[in-house]
This record gives structure tokens, sequence and C-alpha cells, in this order.
């Protein structure tokens, strides 16, 4: 056991996928001798080398759709896009052929393809830099996507991405990389994709989040009886776990970074109406960015559900 | 009064000098606007990260001597030159990377979002490769007006492995676009050297693929650029087609913010920075004008600069209101920009 942060616990499990598994290969821009943006990457070229750290020409709509011909074909790439709002343009091989080789070949092909990119508000800079567009993907059947939100649950969420034999997009809060660290056991260990955790028991109502905002939603808590539920895999999410403290405690929040509308708050609060309705005793309450671009660092507090409107929340589910 | 030229050259020296020293002040505002904006980072007043480009000040320069005031342009991350060159207000500029609302963007856009439609400044972009189809679109859109305006569009060695240069070129040269592509090709796209990521050594080699013609120039010399620009930029403008000039320079500063440069050797960095094109261009300037008037721009300008700056710091902080809205445009919002012409 020791303390590290997400950049290391992401490291970490990177580094144990390539040792146990020599089908398990990175790509993307600058990750190789430079060790990639956030430096997530450092040491992997100097210990792998450079066929299994591959430094590629900016191009993300060929870095991704390189990556499911490798993964159709029997390895395992790792993609890095240096952000998500990045990733637009890789979103058409995404969409358009990883999420479908399984299904339009009939069953005869896997694509276990991971494509890791920072996500959210973290560095200070609008925009681009900032997006939170994690519900566009979770609209697509056949990708999984899943966001860590402590170093713990960083590195055994990605082994499990690792080895799915799906394509899974993984997206790590940038805000969140250096800013906690937490206990992370040596070895290599997989935290099953598909499985919320509750990351505090309560009764009086539910919080959903995930990400950086799992950290503000527990942060407003103080004071309140609340279960926290952490998502961790988006899609498909644990519905089970979901309805289950939604029935034991009839009361609903659901908090996230990304504009409010369509986005995963949205269907989080059907799936407790659709299941759950009798228990309710008010309405579902979603805390989330407003319809906007992420403006300038200054303004970031004011864009970003922050404690005191996720408190304010949590106070009006409470007058119910 | 020290006066170097020959008598033969003279006549043509008086018509070349203003250009020469505007040229140089020109230069010299984007350096000292960048050492500026490099000292605000290093002291916590700005935020987020931003893109310097100095070292490569002759390519804007040069290019923009050979461009009128209702010509496009269209820019990259690391595009303050580039908008400076354009006729940017320093002040503004730097209102705009502050978030104050006196900014070019009223503060909401920032380094790689900035555009300046009084200037035809069509925006500095945040992805890599992406202005080039829109630089593309904005020749289309001249095409169809029938006017004899030009789009420049610069972008990065390292953006011409994207897909939206080959589609881009490809369509400019069916379509016969007024549009100048400008590489600036400084070696390295982060820490990724050309050499390693590319079939071919020289972005211009590319152009050929598309039937388009393309120059390679020193792009450390704002001259030579300026001679290269002014001939593309008039076979352009004349209706001749896209061309497309690689401009080979060098960012004598990292990627970004935080960038050690373990990629390239301080060796490296020197040899090129022996190539100053501040330098050349103070040389150049001192064929027409005084020593003592070269120091004199020298102070002018820094002190244009710090004025600049702490107007713009003086501002008003934009709001959270203006930033949430704006995000859609009502219908009278539109702008003609010019009326197609029906043949
Ligand atoms: C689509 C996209 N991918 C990656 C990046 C991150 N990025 C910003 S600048 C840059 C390098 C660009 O290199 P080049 O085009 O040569 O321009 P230079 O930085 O050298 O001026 C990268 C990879 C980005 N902004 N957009």
């Amino acid at each position: 056991m020791g303390k590290m942060n997400i950049v290391q616990a992401v490291q970490e499990a990177l580094r144990l996928e390539m040792e146990r598994d020599g089908d398990v290969v990175v790509l993307g821009e600058d990750v190789g001798r430079d060790g990639g943006v956030f430096r997530v990457t450092e040491g992997l070229f100097e210990r792998f080398g450079p066929e299994r750290v591959i430094d590629t020409p900016l191009s993300e709509i060929g870095i991704v759709g390189a990556a499911v011909g490798m993964a159709a074909y029997g390895i395992k790439p790792v993609v890095e896009i240096q952000f998500m709002g990045f990733i637009y343009a890789g979103l058409e091989q995404i969409f358009s052929h990883a999420s479908r080789i399984r299904s339009r070949s009939r069953g005869r092909f896997t694509c276990p393809l991971v494509v890791r990119a920072p996500y959210g508000i973290g560095i200070k800079a609008p925009e681009l830099h900032s997006e939170s567009s994690e519900a566009f993907f979770c609209h697509m059947p056949g990708v999984k996507v899943v966001v860590p939100s402590t170093p713990y649950n960083a590195k055994g969420l990605l082994t499990s991405a690792i080895r799915d034999p799906n394509p899974v997009v993984f997206l790590e809060p940038a805000r969140l990389y250096r800013s906690i660290k937490g206990e992370v056991p040596d070895g290599e260990y997989s935290i099953p994709l598909g499985k919320a955790s509750v990351y505090q028991e309560g009764v009086d109502f539910t919080v959903v989040a995930w990400g950086t905002m799992l950290h503000r939603a527990a942060d407003a808590a103080e004071g309140f009886d609340c279960e926290i539920i952490d998502l961790m895999t988006l899609k498909p999410f644990d519905e089970e776990t979901v309805l289950g403290s939604v029935k034991k405690t009839g009361r609903l929040v659901v908090v996230h970074e990304a504009t409010m509308n369509l986005g995963l708050g949205a269907e989080v609060a059907a799936l407790a109406a659709g299941e759950a309705i009798e228990y309710l005793k008010g309405p579902v309450i979603r805390v989330a960015g407003p319809e906007a671009v992420v403006p300038m660092a200054r303004l970031e507090d004011d864009y970003m559900p922050g404690v005191e409107r996720i408190k304010r929340a949590y106070e009006k589910v409470m007058r119910y | 009064m020290r006066q170097k030229i020959k008598p033969v050259e003279a006549a043509l020296a008086a018509a070349g000098a203003l250009n020469v020293v505007e040229m140089y002040k020109k230069a010299l505002t984007i350096r000292y606007f960048e050492e500026k904006v490099d000292w605000l980072f290093g002291r916590g007043k700005l935020g987020g990260t931003t893109h310097l480009c100095i070292g490569q000040e002759a390519v804007p320069v040069g290019v923009a001597s050979a461009l009128r005031a209702d010509d496009y342009m269209v820019s990259t991350h690391r595009g303050h030159g580039h908008l400076i060159a354009k006729g940017g207000e320093p002040a503004r500029i730097f209102a705009e990377l502050l978030g104050k609302s006196e900014g070019y963007c009223k503060g909401r856009g920032g380094t790689q979002h900035l555009c300046v439609m009084g200037l035809n400044f069509l925006g500095t972009n945040g992805i890599t490769g992406g202005g080039i189809p829109i630089a593309t679109g904005a020749g289309l859109s001249i095409k169809l007006s029938g006017d004899d305006r030009v789009a420049v569009c610069f972008f990065g060695e390292g953006a011409s492995n994207q897909g939206t240069f080959h589609e881009s070129l490809n369509m400019a040269s069916v379509w016969k676009l007024p549009v100048v592509y400008v590489c600036e090709n400084n070696m390295y796209a982060m820490s990724t050297r050309f050499a390693r990521i590319s079939a071919s050594d020289d972005v211009a080699a590319r152009a050929g693929a598309y039937g388009i013609e393309a120059a390679i120039v020193d792009g450390m010399d704002a001259l030579k650029v300026a001679e290269l620009a002014g001939k593309v930029v008039g076979r352009v403008r004349a209706g001749g087609g896209p061309a497309l000039i690689e401009a080979k320079t060098y960012r004598f500063c990292g990627h970004s913010k935080s960038d050690p440069r373990t990629y390239r050797t301080r060796e490296e960095e020197e040899m090129w920075k022996g190539k100053d094109p501040i330098k050349r261009l103070a040389a150049a300037a001192a064929e027409f004008i005084p020593g003592s008037e070269i120091e004199g721009i020298k102070r002018g300008v820094l002190a244009m600069i710090e004025d600049a700056y702490d107007a713009a710091e003086k501002g008003s902080d934009s709001s959270t209101d203006a930033a949430l809205d704006g995000v859609y445009a009502k219908r009278e919002d539109i702008v003609p920009q010019g009326n197609i012409q029906s043949a």
C-alpha cells in the first residue's frame, strides 16, 4: 500500500497491464519520451520501447481509427487523447466503427479498445480544454464509459477497462489528477465495470455523482444524512445500486458538471421515475452545468456546480 | 545621421524604408507582448495555458505586409502574433487574456478562442488544424461574392498531419479558391519532431499532391517572407487559385507554459537564436535609420506594451451573465458579408 495521486494510479495500471499482457499497446500524441501532457505515460516508453508506446502524428481520427483496426485484429490499444475536447474528430471512428464492430460482425469480432482522456474543468482554460461531454458517449450502443474519482478506483477501473472486450471511453477528471491522494494497493487488482460504489451511507436522500462532482457532493453533505453513490461506470450504469438506494431513501439528487440538458442526470432521473416512482417523496433534482460553453477561469466557479448550489439542492429535496 | 543607402538604390529604398521600419515595429510589438504574457504567467496573473510565438515573429509580420485590411486571416493556438500583425490592439488582447469585458471577445474566449470580426480575423483556434477548413470556407465565400480579397490560413507543421489539412487543400485546389496556406514549420508539435512522424521532410511537398503551388522560405527573415508573400498573395488575388508558403522557423520558448524541452538540445536552440528575426529586422532597419532611432523605437514599443497592459488591467471583469448568454444568435444578428454575384 502506498499513497498516490490519480496520475500515478493510472500510470501504474497501464504499467502492470502492459507487463501482464504483451498485447497491450499505448498510443497517442507525445505519449512516448515526453510522457504525455499530464505525464501519465511517463516512464512507459523507457520500460516497453517504441513498439508498445507509440508516438503518433497529430491526427485524432487517424489515431482512434488505427486503434480500432488494431483492436479488431488482436491488439489491445490504449489511446491517449490530450484533452477530451480534442476527441471529436476521433468520435467518428468510435461511433461509426468501434461501437458497431461487434454487432456488425454478428459476434465474430471484438474491439477491446480503451480511449483515455482528461476531462472536465481543471486547468483553468475555457471551452475545449474543459469539456465534459460524457453523455455523447453514453448515448452510443456498444461503448462503455468510465469515470474514476479516486486513485484507488482509477487503478482498478482502468485495469478492468483494458481487459474488457468492448470499446471503453475512460475519462480522467483533470481537476483531480494531482489534487487528491489516496491509498492504492500494490500489484494488480480490478474493479468491475458496471458497478457503482456507495461512497457514503445515509438514509434521508440519495445523491448520484461521479468524478470531480463526487467530491463536491460529499463536501456539501455535511450536516445531512444522505447516501452518496459514486457511479464510476456511466455506461452501462449500475441501476440496481441506484434503485436500491432510492427505494431506501425516497429522494434523489443527481450532480454533474456537464450541461443539464440531456445530461446523464436525465437518464438517472428517468430510471427513478420509471422503476421507483412509488417510493419517491418528491421530485428528482438535478444540479448541473448551464447551457453554455465553459467560460474563462475566473468564472468557472459560477459555471460549475459548487458546494453552495449542491447544498441548496439538498435542502430543497428535504422539503418533501 | 547615418545614411548607408547607395545612391542608385535610393529611390527603391525610400519606398522600402517605411515598410522595413514598420515591420520592425510590428515584430517588436509581438515580441514584447509575448514576453509580457510570459512574465504574467510566471507571476500567476494569468491562468490556464498559453502558446507564445517568440522566435516566429517574422512570419506573421512578413505575411501581413502583403495583406489588405479586408483580407481574412485564420489563426492557430499560437495566435497573438497573427492578430497583432493583422492590426489587433495589444490592450484589447491583454484584456481578453485577463477575462475583461473590454477584450475582443468580452473576456470569454481567452488566448485560444480570440476572434475580431472588425479586423477580418476569424480566430485563434484550440483545435490543431481546426482553422484550415474554416479558412477554406472563407475563401469560398470570397469567391462566391466575386471580389478580390484573399484568405490567409496559418497552421503549424504538426497540423498538416490532420485530415482537415488534406481535405481542405483538395477542395481549395478543385474550386480554385483565393486561399494562401501558410505553414509555420517550427519543427516540433509539442514534443514531436516533424521528421519522426512525417513521411515527407517538407510540408510544401504535400501541396504538390493537390496541384497547389508551394514555396519554402526562411521564416526567420521577415523581409524574405514579405517578398515571397507579396508575390504569392498577388497571384492568388488575381485569381490564380490557392498557394502554400512553408516558413521554416523556430519557437524560442517551450510549447506552452510548462515544457521542460527535453526533446531538443540547448545547442540547437542557441543555433536558432542566432537567427533571431528581431535582430535581423533591426539590422535591416539600421540601413535606413540611425541607431539612436532604433533604440527609441525599442523604448517606445516597450512603453506602449506596458501601457496597454496597465489599461487592460484596469478594465471591468467580464460577468457570468455575459458568459452564459450569447450562446445562440438572433435572426437579426446575421451580418451579410457580401452579396453572391450570380453569373
Ligand atoms: C485536435 C487537437 N489535438 C491536440 C491538441 C493539443 N496540441 C495543441 S498545440 C499542439 C501541437 C501543434 O503543433 P503545430 O501544429 O506544429 O503548431 P505549433 O505548436 O508548433 O505552433 C498540440 C498537440 C489540440 N489543441 N487539438
